[in-house]
């Protein structure tokens, strides 16, 4: 029997579909919701070490799950190995109610100006497909603050003289200080640097009928037991929920976008958890799976009309996958500098974002997240015992004088670092799953060993008597800050999706997640994603006609 | 991971004969005396005594079930090994020796004749990993016995705060 047709069905109930979903359902549309995760709950929090998203020795705690769902993934020297979500190679967002900002660390970014312009403030750069956004800082900002209020940002970026120009401040107060940021405030601030307090997803005071954050060492990787860490899904989606025209449908694994012989999308075929086929029709259709699954679904929906995919007729849906090249330093201090106090990242700067001499690009630097033990185990000086006496000297020594320094290189995107479909490997669905290849530009290295620097003489001037970079690999960066695949742009034949994220041949069809990203800032991404999705919904909404009547 | 593999048929957890669940009573022997060397007691507990041992024989009837071929041919090219260069198994070795043993499979340097199946340096590694899970990891899994590694770094026990005392919802 077929399902009741809809105006919207939004795939992907993360940062950028929980907010699409709200934002329509709001305006009176009716919507379908689709996860292919589950929804969990505070209650569900389970403060596992060894089993969170940053951890997965022993699995993947917030989906998908590991059995049903492998990648392929392809080396740089060529070889491909069949993976599970518990591998760092497989590239994994979090599926769940929420997505990645279930159990995220929660840094709250506007990306800056230039950001949005880095073909024209870098010009042409070798072996890249850098381009400037058809968007800019400005046409965003609006969405930026609306976010932050939203969803609720707490923190205080007013010392930070190289942030884009905001009309309101942040809603919340930052936490008070934890010791790392009384250590190194002062340390940059000898330095010439600009340091500032983080701008976070996160309560600092109630806020939203939600409690403040408790400050336990549980933080990024886990989900929040007091609710005090801000995300879709206890926000947005709720909401949306609550107007009584979204209807939310998790363990549902989307198979393909369909289509009607005007080129048209009509809906899509999905299994449910049982998993039967179903087919949801609507008037559109929003792809909000994040870059890696959103690319595979529109390269997995073939027509007559569209024989190589979805928005793919220029071959660009999968390209510029990009993620960040996290680099920076550690250091070991003759005092206690450890309080036990999460989130743990608190202090950051954006002194080296750009106008880095002869470089192109750069990153913000932020002191780390609270460590685990079994964490701090693998954070070594090089040639430094992993095992042993030493070792454990090490541990008991060093485990509360110890502060990393680290930030995201903002990754040149390159055509050749993508996702396919694997031509013979599918999922217990029997879909055709991701094949991901390519590398990281040269550049990222370069820029990595820069701000790993500067993030060493911080850490020296700070008081550590001993300290060690850590450097980006040359691999494929495409996990939790995966971006770039269905690239934003006005030009149909070097871009898949229009300034509004919809996507250039098909006319009710639209892309509202990083994927559409022309470059990823040098920032966690989340305030970006949801700042796009409210300027995408906006749009949509204020375009609406009714059914069948977008335009 | 070169270390991983393929689970062969016919590998089942231990009989009733062992008390452990994959492992069998010797296998333990030998995989605790090495654990004991990546993480040796001293002032504080060390791995054997944390329970390092179970942690692992418990994960490999269940997330790491993958491993189960690893390890049984791991840990029986540590005692060919053993016996190669020193004329007796892994556990009757002097602690000198043992470390030192240890130290040529992390070089890659262990006699080759044992490492038909994957290498030493790579199983070395997996050991080295499993043992910090099992030595800092939560109790929950089978080790950290009594919280013993958050004991040692000063981290107060239990971790945990609380399950939301209060909804800030109501006045």
């Amino acid at each position: 029997m077929a399902l009741p047709h809809v105006n919207a069905v939004v795939i992907g109930a993360g940062a950028g579909g929980g907010i699409v979903a709200k934002e329509l359902a709001t305006a009176g549309l009716s919507v379908v919701l689709l996860e292919r995760g589950e929804w969990y709950t505070a209650f569900d929090c389970r403060k596992d070490d060894l089993r969170n998203q940053r951890t997965t020795v022993l699995g993947n705690a917030f989906g998908p799950d590991e059995e049903r769902n492998p990648r392929v993934f392809v080396d740089e020297q060529g070889h491909e190995r069949r993976l599970g979500p518990s591998d760092g190679e497989y590239n994994n967002n979090a599926a769940c109610v929420g997505g990645g900002t279930f159990s995220y660390g929660a840094m709250a970014w506007r990306y800056m100006e230039r950001d949005f312009r880095m073909r024209s403030t870098y010009g042409t750069v070798e072996g890249s497909t850098l381009e400037d956004w058809p968007i800019s800082y400005g046409e965003l900002e609006p969405y930026y603050e609306k976010a932050e209020w939203e969803i609720g940002v707490s923190g205080d970026d007013s010392n930070n003289i190289f942030r884009s120009p905001r009309r309101r401040s942040l809603p919340m107060p930052p936490l008070p200080p934890n010791r790392e940021y009384e250590i190194l405030k002062p340390a940059a601030q000898r330095l010439g640097l600009h340091p500032f307090d983080i701008p976070m997803l996160r309560n600092s005071v109630p806020y939203n009928g939600r409690a403040a954050c408790m400050r336990c060492r549980w933080c990024v990787g886990f989900a929040c037991e007091v609710d005090a860490k801000n995300g879709t899904q206890n926000t947005v989606i709720p909401t949306a929920l609550a107007t009584g025209n979204c209807e939310l449908r998790s363990s549902s694994i989307v198979k393909e976008i369909l289509t009607d012989d005007q080129g048209r999308v009509k809906g899509v075929a999905y299994f449910d958890s049982r998993p039967r086929l179903q087919e949801q029709t609507a008037d559109i259709v929003v792809v909000s799976a994040s870059a890696n699954e959103s690319a595979r679904l529109l390269l997995n929906s073939k027509s007559r009309l569209f024989p190589n995919g979805l928005g793919n007729r220029y071959d660009w849906v999968g390209r510029n996958l990009q993620g960040h090249a996290y680099t920076g330093a550690a250091g070991l201090f003759d005092f206690d500098v450890y309080d036990d106090l999460g989130p743990g990242a608190s202090i950051a700067i954006c002194d080296f974002n750009h106008a880095n001499e002869g470089l192109i690009g750069g990153g913000m630097l932020a002191n780390e997240f609270i460590r685990l033990p079994y964490q701090f185990a693998g954070w070594r000086e090089p040639g430094s015992p992993k095992w042993g006496r030493g070792h454990k000297d090490f541990m008991r020594k060093w485990y509360r004088r110890s502060i990393r320094v680290m930030g995201p290189v903002q990754e040149i995107p390159m055509f050749e670092s993508r996702v396919q479909v694997d031509p013979k490997v599918k999922d217990y669905w029997g879909i055709p799953v991701c094949r991901l290849s390519g590398g990281r530009h040269p550049n990222d290295q370069i820029v990595g060993k820069f701000l790993a620097s500067n993030a060493e003489t911080w850490l020296k001037e700070a008081g550590a008597v001993t300290t060690w970079t850590s450097l980006p690999g040359t691999g494929l960066s495409g996990g939790q800050h995966q971006a770039g695949t269905c690239r934003m742009g006005n030009d149909p034949k070097t871009s898949v999706v229009d300034k509004y994220c919809r996507v250039h041949d098909v006319e009710n069809l639209f892309v509202v997640d990083g994927s559409v990203h022309v470059t990823n800032g040098g920032f966690n991404p989340a305030l970006t994603i949801m700042a796009i999705a409210y300027y995408a919904s906006d749009n949509l909404v204020k375009s609406w006609k009714g059914t069948h009547g977008v335009s | 991971m070169a270390a991983a593999a393929a689970s062969g048929s016919g590998i089942s957890c231990a009989g009733a004969r062992s008390p452990w669940r994959f492992l069998t009573v010797d296998e333990a022997r030998t995989l605790a005396a090495i654990c004991d060397q990546i993480i040796p007691p001293d002032q504080d507990p060390g791995a054997a005594w944390a329970g390092v041992v179970n942690y692992i024989d418990r994960q490999l009837c269940g997330p790491l079930e993958h491993l189960r071929n690893s390890y049984r041919q791991g840990i029986t090219a540590v005692n060919k090994s053993s016996h190669a260069l020193y004329g007796t198994g892994f556990v009757g070795l002097a602690e000198a020796k043992q470390v030192e043993l240890l130290t040529l499979m992390e070089q890659g340097r262990a006699p080759n004749e044992a490492w038909t199946q994957f290498s030493a340096a790579a199983f070395f590694g997996l050991l080295v990993d499993q043992t910090m899970q099992g030595f800092y990891g939560d109790p929950r899994h089978g080790g950290n016995r009594e919280g013993a590694s958050w004991k040692m770094l000063g981290l107060s026990y239990p971790p945990i705060r609380g399950r939301l005392h209060y909804d800030v919802s109501k006045p």
